[in-house]
């Protein structure tokens, strides 16, 4: 594979052809934050956190360092006035939904932003799409998705998926930057099939750990941190 | 006429012949406007009104019948046109069919009908004399009046498919995209970008599968010309893809268009299927040896599915969000391959240009910006309507030759282009000229070509409040910037045309325009502050006003409800 060099930081840095940005910066121990990514899924470019000032050709540009990928020559500045801006008001505007999401809390901290600059809207989802993804690219059920478009999109269990599929998986609950997912899981489950989680506990009362174990408690958050 | 298939341009040309020589230039031949503002106004009763009265007195022989696509002049529709003299008759209602028939059998003109000056009164009887016609220059729209658009003979009988037997007999594939980029042809559909090289970029790429698409989805608000010309003319459309299709190399192309407009999506298909029959789109085209297939496609009724890459997702059968990918459609689009895509009217400019040469096309308009465009006129002006003028021509001759001026006798306040991502310019800029860079600069782009008007009493805050709105409810939702910063947008503008403006809310807007901007995934985010951005460069006093006032007011409100609590 072709050996490509690009500046992050003011560090030569080679990369192979094909990798993007934020590959090239993970593998020289440059932090680029992300919340949307994660390695075993196609990029989405959802959160954009991970943007980055890029310098191609004489040309200023800002990306997400997620999907674009690496150039021989580009000079990339994973930090600088305008991106820490960006940043900051992105991690502002997600802490109407999640204000103690811990990412987010800390995001906060690290660009001073103010948790409470936007009303609350507190539905605790960032819409960050990696349970959706993971269902859908890894497990192969698509038991959660999308619903509706624009400010009003949220996550949702098909409950009839779900019903068969996530009682024995529930792998996207601690991919969850919230807990959102689980609490969302849990509400599908009270609503369209209770009674599970007792049948279940009595049948396998003498059985092997369940699955249960991996449940993880929800976070208590105030609606009005 | 029996349907046949064409083996060659020779018989094209022939079966041309065969129409016009079937055909009396001096019989009279009525042409009732169908478009959707004239169907608005129940322009289908009068169409039946004349068919009536023909079949009443059995003149069929003597009189042509036609109902049509737009016309332009939607604004006193239902319109009527009687050739020959191109007699423009306004507002005609059914119970005025009889007298119309009569005095155009006897060579008159019924003159209560015809466009009376509103200040003058004087007459004006023929289209080129019409203040709203005669300032254009209708090279696209113009042959509207002079089809009905289920006819492909009607095409036909006006020059249709000329330009595609040129290219195919007497020009390379290479020859053809030359001329359009020597044409300096600029996408009409937003952005300008040059058509040529787009083309060159899809027919460059390795993948031998190409695709063709035209973008008829016309999400812009304000914004119904597309829909004119395509419902109108669809022919000229789809003889530019073909034309675009030869150049490019591709073997397929799609018509991506409105879902909820029942003619159009008539007039279209019958289109393709007319075209299929006579050999211009298949196999072996006039016996080329070149070989097109085109298909209908749907939007799913939202706005962002007419940008590229969420419109080609919607054709491969995905929801249409846009692809987050740093590759272009034109390089990797359709099932990732190369597919060129193009707006209506940036198609409906190739016929021409390769029938009157690159030459001919840049003697019109202004330098960076060649051609005509069209502008949907509407808002608070006296003449709303399809309109078509040489790009360069200043925006007052658009908004008082041709749209008459503001309506009610009122001022011109604002000019807005562009819809939900354009921008509004205060009327002392009114004689600028109208040019894709020029207008950008101002901060209005053309965008698809959607004009408003507003007068005098418009509230700019209240305007950009709408706009946000509007993209707010379109905001596919995918990404962080334009999802939450749109909302918040709405939420501040919506405080401040409530009275409960913030002290810091203009910075506020500031930062998240900034931050949408340079942040979203696709341009609908990317551009979602520009009306903004163009508010606060010249309407900036009308917001801070709003928030002194509020707060100042809030202020004395919460001093008057204190001192009540003390007391
Ligand atoms: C949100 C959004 C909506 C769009 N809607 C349309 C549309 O309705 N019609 C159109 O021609 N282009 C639309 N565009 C622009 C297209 O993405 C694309 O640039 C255009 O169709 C290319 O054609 P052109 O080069 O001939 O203008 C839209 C772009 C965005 C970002
Ligand atoms: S539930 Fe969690 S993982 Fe799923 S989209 Fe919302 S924040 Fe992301
Ligand atoms: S900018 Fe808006 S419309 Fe475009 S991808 Fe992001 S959320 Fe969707
Ligand atoms: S991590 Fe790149 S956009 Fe979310
Ligand atoms: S619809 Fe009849 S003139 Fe436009």
């Amino acid at each position: 594979m072709s050996e490509i060099v690009l500046n992050i930081d003011g560090k030569e840095v080679a990369a192979s052809a094909g990798m993007t940005v934020l590959q090239a910066a993970q593998q020289a121990d440059i932090h680029i934050p992300t919340l949307c990514h994660h390695e075993k899924l196609e990029a989405y470019g959802g959160c954009r956190l991970c943007i980055v000032e890029v310098e191609a050709r004489g040309r200023k540009s800002y990306v997400v360092s997620c999907l674009y990928p690496v150039e021989p020559g580009i000079v990339v500045r994973t930090r600088s006035e305008k991106v820490d801006k960006i940043r900051k008001v992105l991690v502002e505007e997600l802490m109407a939904h999640a204000p103690d999401a811990p990412e987010l809390v800390r995001l906060a901290e690290e660009y001073g932003a103010d948790r409470h600059r936007f009303d609350k809207e507190t539905s605790f989802c960032v819409l960050c799409g990696l349970c959706v993804r993971y269902c859908d690219e890894v497990k192969h059920k698509n038991a959660v998705g999308f619903i509706e478009n624009g400010a009003v999109r949220e996550i949702s269990f098909i409950p009839e998926i779900a019903a068969k599929e996530c009682w024995s998986c529930q792998e996207c609950f601690t991919l969850c930057p919230t807990s959102y997912a689980q609490a969302a899981y849990l509400l599908t489950e009270a609503l369209a099939f209770p009674g599970r989680r007792e049948a279940h506990s009595h049948a396998h009362a003498h059985a092997t750990p369940e699955p249960e174990r991996r449940v993880i408690p929800i976070t208590p958050v105030a609606a009005t941190a | 006429m029996t349907m046949l298939k064409l083996n060659s341009a020779a018989e094209l040309e022939a079966l041309r012949a065969k129409i016009l020589a079937g055909r009396d230039p001096a019989k009279p031949c009525i042409a009732v406007c169908a478009g959707a503002a004239c169907d608005g106004m129940d322009s289908a009763a009068v169409a039946c009104a004349f068919l009536a009265e023909v079949g009443r007195q059995q003149l069929g022989e003597r009189l042509e019948l036609r109902t049509t696509g737009c016309h332009g002049y939607c604004e006193r529709g239902p319109n009527v046109v009687v050739t020959p003299g191109e007699i423009c008759y306004f507002e005609v209602a059914p119970a005025d069919v009889p007298e119309i028939v009569a005095a155009t059998l006897r060579g008159e003109v019924v003159e209560r009908l015809v466009y009376h000056d509103p200040a003058s009164g004087a007459k004006a009887v023929h289209m080129n004399e019409v203040p709203f016609y005669k300032h254009q220059t209708r090279l696209l729209i113009g042959d509207n009046p002079k089809i009905d658009p289920m006819k492909i003979d009607d095409y036909l009988a006006v020059g249709g498919y000329a330009a595609l037997i040129k290219a195919l007999t007497e020009m390379t594939p290479d020859q053809v995209l030359d001329e359009v980029k020597r044409a300096n042809l600029r996408g009409r559909g937003g952005g300008g970008f040059p058509a040529g090289s787009k083309w060159e970029t899809t027919r460059n790429a390795p993948e031998k599968i190409k695709y063709v698409i035209v973008n008829g989805h016309e999400g812009e608000s304000a914004a119904f010309m597309d829909r004119a010309m395509l419902t109108g003319n669809p022919h000229k459309v789809l003889e530019g893809l073909i034309i675009g299709a030869y150049a490019i190399g591709a073997q397929r192309g799609f018509m991506y268009t409105r879902h909820d407009m029942p003619l159009l999506e008539k007039h279209v298909r019958n289109a393709l299927a007319q075209a299929k029959e006579y050999g211009l789109l298949g196999e072996n085209i006039l016996g080329s040896g070149f070989s097109l297939e085109v298909e209908l496609h749907f939007d799913v009724g939202i706005f962002v599915s007419g940008e590229s890459s969420a419109l080609m997702r919607s054709i491969e059968g995905n929801a249409p969000e846009p692809r987050p990918k740093y590759v272009r459609t034109s390089v990797s689009g359709i099932w990732d391959k190369p597919s060129n895509l193009n707006n209506v009217e940036t198609w409906a400019n190739v016929p021409q240009i390769i029938s009157r040469g690159a030459e001919w096309f840049t003697s019109i308009g202004s330098e960076k910006s060649r051609g005509t465009k069209l502008i949907s006129l509407s808002g608070n002006v006296v003449n709303s309507g399809v309109v078509e003028v040489p790009m360069g021509t200043p925006l007052r001759t658009l908004v008082f030759d041709i749209g008459g001026g503001v309506r009610d006798g009122k001022t011109l306040k604002a000019i807005h282009f562009g819809g939900a991502m354009g921008g509004s310019i205060p009327a002392r800029l009114i004689d600028a000229p109208l040019d894709f860079d020029g207008m950008s600069k101002l901060g209005a782009p053309i965008g698809a070509g959607g004009l408003l008007l507003m007068d005098e009493d418009t509230d700019m805050v209240e305007v950009a409040r709408y706009l946000m709105d509007f993209l707010t409810k379109e905001s596919c939702g995918k990404c962080v910037p334009c999802r939450e910063g749109m909302q918040q947008m709405l939420q501040t503008l919506t405080r401040l045309t409530e009275g409960r403006g913030r002290q810091g809310d203009l910075e506020l807007l500031e930062d998240l325009v900034e931050v949408t901007g340079l942040g979203s995934l696709c341009a609908l985010g990317k551009t979602s502050g520009d009306p903004l951005k163009s508010m606060f460069r010249y309407f900036r006093p009308e917001y801070e006003a709003r928030i002194s006032n509020q707060a100042a007011n809030q202020a004395a409100d919460q001093a008057a409800a204190g001192s009540g609590d003390t007391k």
